[in-house]
């Protein structure tokens, strides 16, 4: 069933791709289409019916090489079926999704067939995707690596005609690049160190390897924190994390269901993904971890202070997006890697549909995307105003304080705001999370209030002919609605629970040994994840000696993580401060766009530096273009113009042009046609060679 | 013991004596009518010849108190040395016949020749090696000028006469200062006298003299100028006949007497072939580029070709030798088929030699074009080709000896070279458009040739054959 969810896509991407002309492009939308919900269904029955137990799936016999063996496998664990239905879903909805906003499309000439191609992209994604998060070994997880990055290339730059979207396209390819260059250094290490790539040798020998040094830039450094720290920068890459994050933003010139399905809801996070699956990892290597919550607190932070002043719509919800990877990644770093799938999950829900809805208002706005020209629209988008109102208040993340009952944001964000706590009491992570959950609340509630409220601004054609989008985009709208307000109650247990249930969840085995007994209540004391991985019974208290095996279970605590314990013992003035954060954020919006509209601009001028460092973006671009492009350009073309057009050609040319035909003209001469001309070359050749041997006297 | 000479050297015997019952029966029998017959006869006897020594195997035998040794470098040599002298042959009886030139002598000489050679790279003493020697060079003088109304064949025989005379005698003079210096002929009492460690002087000039003689017939530089004027000015059968077999000869002579006369003082005799292979290399590739008389042109093809092959020489170990003898086995196949094309390369019964005429080509004649083309990436190296593994073959013999700056020369030369190769391949494809300049040709032998030729370069990459293993063993019997 899985092979199937996984080659579904596959094969409607070959289909829609290749065949279209015999199909029809009609048909080739609907087969790519079809084939999605297919999987998107398969996905639901595979999650709904896990019990937990980790399943290995082989495929086909992949790369055998000497000591190394990667087979195409699937791992079949509740990590997966968690990304399955992720990616699935969203990935369906924008198939249905992109029927009516692709429909047309002035970035095209009339009568060109751009629709198979772009479903083929979709689809050959979602297969990349799948392949990614089912990976059993790394080579195999490296190869759904690329292949997103290579779909998120082509998609950025599907308006091939414009400069920007090829730019950005590029500028997304080779920023991933850098990260993937981790990625690999990553994968090498771990190979030459464990022999193998697949994860459950890589995962049996974490132990040894937090005892290990290993020499890298001329030092050495502890193999389990350099390997995580590797790993960690290749999902930095993906996923957009401060100093690799400028690509993400400018990927926004790609179609806006793009910006959904990749750029918000699963390629993005599946550097996220990358950090649990190598959980059993991680947990040895605390350095990288430490460093893991840094860069996610500080993204969090950074990309929602940018965000505050940027006014292109699809802007405003990536810096969102950049934001909110950041929150997963401090719950990872932490130790709770439930938490961050559980962010993870809801964020694709009511992120995918915030994009969406944008996309929607783009749509029906003639492809206008500044916030400074919309205005008053809930009236003319009656329903994606309800969606993206219900976008806006699981993003924010409102609830019922000290409850489990609210919107998705409202349960996942604060877990991870109580992990934070957890782990570090209220340090960096903790306050920096704190206030980027406040700037949260305002970017979102401007972006409501400057789109859905207030009078009409910009051209006044544009809005009177602003329209509702058609029922293929309304529909996709509403399934994610639900999940955006549904998923966080349904399964807040299941993620961020007592540690019983998560362990239930996981599948990871609940041993009673009662080890660490630091007098924590039974529930939360008795299944201590790490001691699945001891579980012939030789505990030592707080240390794993599980050398040999791989821990079961789709994620692994070490037997000193009990982060998750004290986050639920947390105050209560941690637990109700996002949420006070949050009120505090929608009121400054208020204020700003409702009650007194002009005050936003009045500050702005007070505050000119600083708006205009947010609204550059911490002038990230221009210092990169300084210190990086442009010496790399200068370089270039130093290369370029020196060495191969002078050194290079001009050597090439000079001897193939100059040098040898005057040989050749010479050797003509030489042949002159007379007898005594060529004997008195053999003589002279004969006195050379007589000479020669003389003087030197053979070979001595 | 004379039964067991005359059984070693059997075959050298049998050819000899058929030219001479052959010249007899043309004599009387009926003159230049019976040349066709003869013709094939001829070829038909040598392939016999080439096939029973094929077949034969065995330790290395002397005859003649030593003058003559037959080994399985010397099978090796002479096979090749008879098929290729039987096919160019065979291909130039039309030739030969439409021209008038198509005389009972021509496969006589030919089959004569082919004895001189045989006798080359079976000679086992300075006597053997100067019969054997000079019996093909004077088979080839008369051919090189059997169009006597020509001037320009005339001139050539003439020429090569007159320089091969010279190096006739230059040859000679390192005979005799090797001769006296140590005081015998044979191959094996030279090889003491030399011993192993340093070479008297005089022996070092014998040995360059005679290394020199030897250079002339394998067209090496500076003593290669005979070879365009000899090459265009002979009928083109007669070129193709002397771009083959007396190359692989006058190589299999240089690698007997090296190897067998002077085989411990390698580095002697190393430096200066790979002098001379450098040079070689350089003019031929160089000097070809101003050529558009395409024989000519493969005058010059060849002398790159022969740089090549005394790089696998220079080497001085079995692998050199091996590479020598693939390389030029490879040579000799490729030189057949191309000559095959240029004796089909004519105009209203003229043949025609200028390679601007084959402007287009390939869209009168697709096959062969294509054919040619193969050969022309083959010559120039250019893999997966059976080409390019002759190359490799001796620029690995080379490096392996310690040659890397030779090979890399070798590498640069064949670069030079691959451009008047490619030349005419773009004028066959992308030339300028303009009438046929060629028509006729469309003979049947020459065809079989040519794509036989070029099936052989293609198909031949799968495992050349089984020639390696045949030239290691053949190596083998000669370095030890």
């Amino acid at each position: 069933m899985v092979s199937i969810i996984l080659f579904a896509p596959l094969l409607g991407a070959i289909l829609a791709g290749f065949t279209w002309k015999l199909i029809g492009e009609q048909a080739a939308q609907w087969i790519s289409t079809g084939l999605l919900f297919l999987a998107c269904l398969l996905s639901w029955i595979v999650f709904l019916g896990f019990d937990g137990e980790m399943q290995q799936i082989q495929v086909m016999r992949w790369i055998e090489s000497g000591t190394l063996v990667a087979d195409w496998s699937i791992r079949l664990d509740r990590l997966t079926a968690i990304m399955l239905i992720v990616v699935t879903t969203v990935s369906s909805l924008v198939h249905l999704y992109s029927f009516g906003y692709m429909a047309h499309d002035a970035n095209f000439k009339e009568g060109e067939v751009y629709r198979p191609r772009f479903f083929a992209y979709l689809s050959f994604f979602t297969f990349a995707m799948l392949a990614l998060v089912t990976a059993d070994n790394l080579v195999q997880m490296f190869f759904g690596w690329e292949g997103v990055g290579v779909a998120s290339y082509l998609l950025i730059g599907f308006y091939y005609r414009k400069p920007s979207a090829n730019a950005a396209a590029i500028k997304a390819f080779v920023v991933n690049r850098v990260g993937d260059f981790g990625f690999a250094l990553g994968i090498f290490g771990l190979f030459f160190l464990v022999d193998s790539v697949q994860m459950d040798d890589i995962f049996a020998a974490a132990p040894q390897l937090a005892e290990t040094q290993l020499g890298f830039l001329w030092r050495d450094w502890n193999a389990a924190n350099l390997l995580a720290f590797l790993l960690f920068v290749g999902a930095m890459g993906k996923s957009a994390q401060l100093f690799l994050h400028t690509w993400l933003p400018d990927a926004m010139e790609g179609p806006t269901p793009v910006s959904a399905l990749i750029h918000a809801a699963t390629m993005v996070t599946a550097g996220v993904f990358l950090v649990c699956r190598m959980s059993p990892l991680m947990e040895y290597a605390p350095q990288a971890m430490a460093f893991v919550t840094f860069i996610g607190a500080s993204t969090a932070f950074f990309a929602a202070t940018v965000g505050l002043v940027q006014n292109d719509i699809k802007r405003v919800i990536a810096y969102s997006t950049c934001s909110q990877l950041g929150y997963m990644f401090v719950a990872a770093g932490v130790g709770v890697y439930s938490a961050a799938m559980f962010h993870l999950l809801t964020h694709a829900f009511f992120k995918a549909m915030l994009f969406l809805g944008a996309g929607s208002v783009i749509h029906g706005m003639h492809h206008e995307q500044d916030m400074r020209n919309y205005g008053g629209l809930r009236h003319k988008f009656p329903y994606t105003y309800w969606a993206m109102l219900i976008g806006t208040l699981a993003i924010t993340g409102v609830g019922i304080p000290l409850t489990t009952i609210g919107f998705a944001g409202f349960l996942s964000k604060d877990a991870i705001i109580e992990s934070a706590w957890g782990a570090g009491g209220a340090g960096y992570a903790f306050w920096m999370l704190v206030i980027a959950a406040a700037f949260t609340a305002f970017y979102s509630w401007r972006l409501m209030f400057m789109t859905f409220f207030g009078t009409p601004r910009g051209d006044r054609h544009t809005h009177e002919n602003a329209h509702e989008s058609p029922r293929v985009m309304l529909v996709p709208l509403g399934v994610l609605a639900i999940g955006a307000v549904l998923s966080g109650m349904v399964w807040y247990g299941a993620f961020f629970g007592d540690h019983a249930q998560v362990n239930r969840f996981f599948g990871i085995p609940t041993h009673e040994v009662a080890a660490a007994g630091e007098g924590h209540d039974a529930a939360a004391d008795a299944p201590e994840a790490g001691h699945a991985a001891t579980a012939e019974g030789t505990v030592a208290s707080g240390t794993a000696a599980a050398a040999g095996t791989a821990p079961e279970g789709a994620i692994f605590m070490g037997p000193d993580n009990h982060v998750m314990e004290k986050a639920h013992e947390a105050p209560v003035w941690v637990r109700i401060a996002p949420f006070i954060a949050m009120l505090g954020g929608l009121a400054v919006a208020y204020l700003f766009y409702i009650v007194n509209p002009a005050l936003p601009g009045k500050l702005a001028e007070q505050q000119r530096p600083l708006y205009l460092f947010l609204l550059n973006k911490w002038y990230f671009d221009e210092i990169y273009g300084f210190v990086f492009v442009r010496p790399a350009r200068w370089l270039g073309r130093f290369l370029w113009r020196r060495g191969d057009g002078n050194v290079i050609d001009g050597t090439i040319n000079g001897v193939a042009m100059g040098v040898v035909p005057f040989f050749t003209r010479l050797a003509g001469r030489w042949q002159s046609g007379y007898l005594f001309h060529y004997a008195f070359a053999m003589v002279i050749g004969i006195a050379v060679l007589m000479t020669w041997m003389s003087i030197s006297g053979g070979a001595q | 013991m004379l039964s067991a000479d005359i059984s070693t050297f059997l075959p050298e015997i049998l050819l000899a004596l058929y030219a001479l019952v052959a010249l007899l029966f043309g004599a009387y029998g009926g003159k230049d009518r019976t040349a066709p017959l003869l013709v094939w006869v001829t070829a038909a006897v040598m392939v016999v010849l080439a096939v029973w020594i094929g077949g034969t195997t065995g330790d290395a035998r002397l005859a003649f108190g030593g003058a003559v040794v037959n080994d399985g470098f010397a099978r090796f040599a002479k096979v090749v040395i008879l098929l290729s002298g039987a096919s160019v042959l065979v291909m130039s009886q039309d030739y030969m016949a439409r021209h008038g030139l198509l005389r009972f002598e021509y496969p006589l000489l030919v089959a004569l020749a082919s004895v001189g050679m045989m006798v080359m790279v079976s000679a086992g003493d300075l006597m053997s090696l100067y019969m054997g020697l000079e019996l093909q060079s004077l088979s080839l003088y008369v051919v090189a000028a059997l169009r006597r109304d020509s001037p320009k064949s005339t001139e050539a025989g003439l020429k090569y006469f007159v320089l091969g005379a010279l190096s006739s005698g230059m040859l000679l003079y390192g005979a005799s200062l090797i001769y006296g210096f140590s005081g015998t002929t044979r191959f094996s009492g030279i090889i003491e006298t030399v011993g192993t460690g340093e070479i008297s002087l005089g022996l070092l000039f014998g040995l360059i003299f005679l290394i020199v003689g030897l250079a002339f017939k394998v067209s090496a530089v500076p003593f290669h100028m005979w070879t365009p004027d000899v090459y265009e000015g002979a009928p083109t059968p007669v070129t193709a006949f002397f771009a083959t077999a007396p190359k692989m000869a006058a190589m299999g002579l240089f690698a007997r007497v090296l190897f067998d006369a002077f085989g411990h003082v390698t580095q002697d005799w190393g430096q200066v072939l790979a002098l001379l292979s450098v040079l070689t290399m350089f003019l031929g590739a160089v000097a070809a580029i101003g050529q558009r008389n395409i024989k000519r042109l493969m005058a010059y093809s060849s002398i790159t070709h022969m740089g090549f092959a005394l790089m696998g020489l220079a080497a001085g170990t079995a692998g050199g030798v091996q590479a020598m003898l693939i390389y030029m086995a490879i040579y000799v196949t490729m030189n057949v088929g191309t000559f095959a094309f240029i004796l089909s390369m004519e105009k209203d019964g003229a043949p025609v030699t200028d390679i601007g005429a084959l402007n287009m080509y390939s869209k009168a004649e697709p096959l062969k074009a294509l054919a040619m083309m193969v050969l022309l990436f083959s010559m120039a190296g250019v893999p997966p080709l059976v080409g390019f593994f002759g190359k490799f073959y001796v620029l690995m013999a080379a490096v392996d000896a310690g040659l890397s700056w030779l090979a890399i020369a070798g590498v640069i030369a064949s670069v030079i070279a691959a451009f008047y190769y490619l030349r005419i391949v773009y004028y066959m494809y992308f030339g300028r458009e303009e009438e046929a300049a060629l028509n006729g040709g469309a003979n049947p032998v020459l065809w079989a040739m040519l794509m036989g030729s070029a099936a052989i370069m293609v198909v031949g990459v799968v495992n050349l054959f089984g020639v390696e293993g045949l030239a290691l063993a053949a190596a083998q019997t000669l370095v030890n």
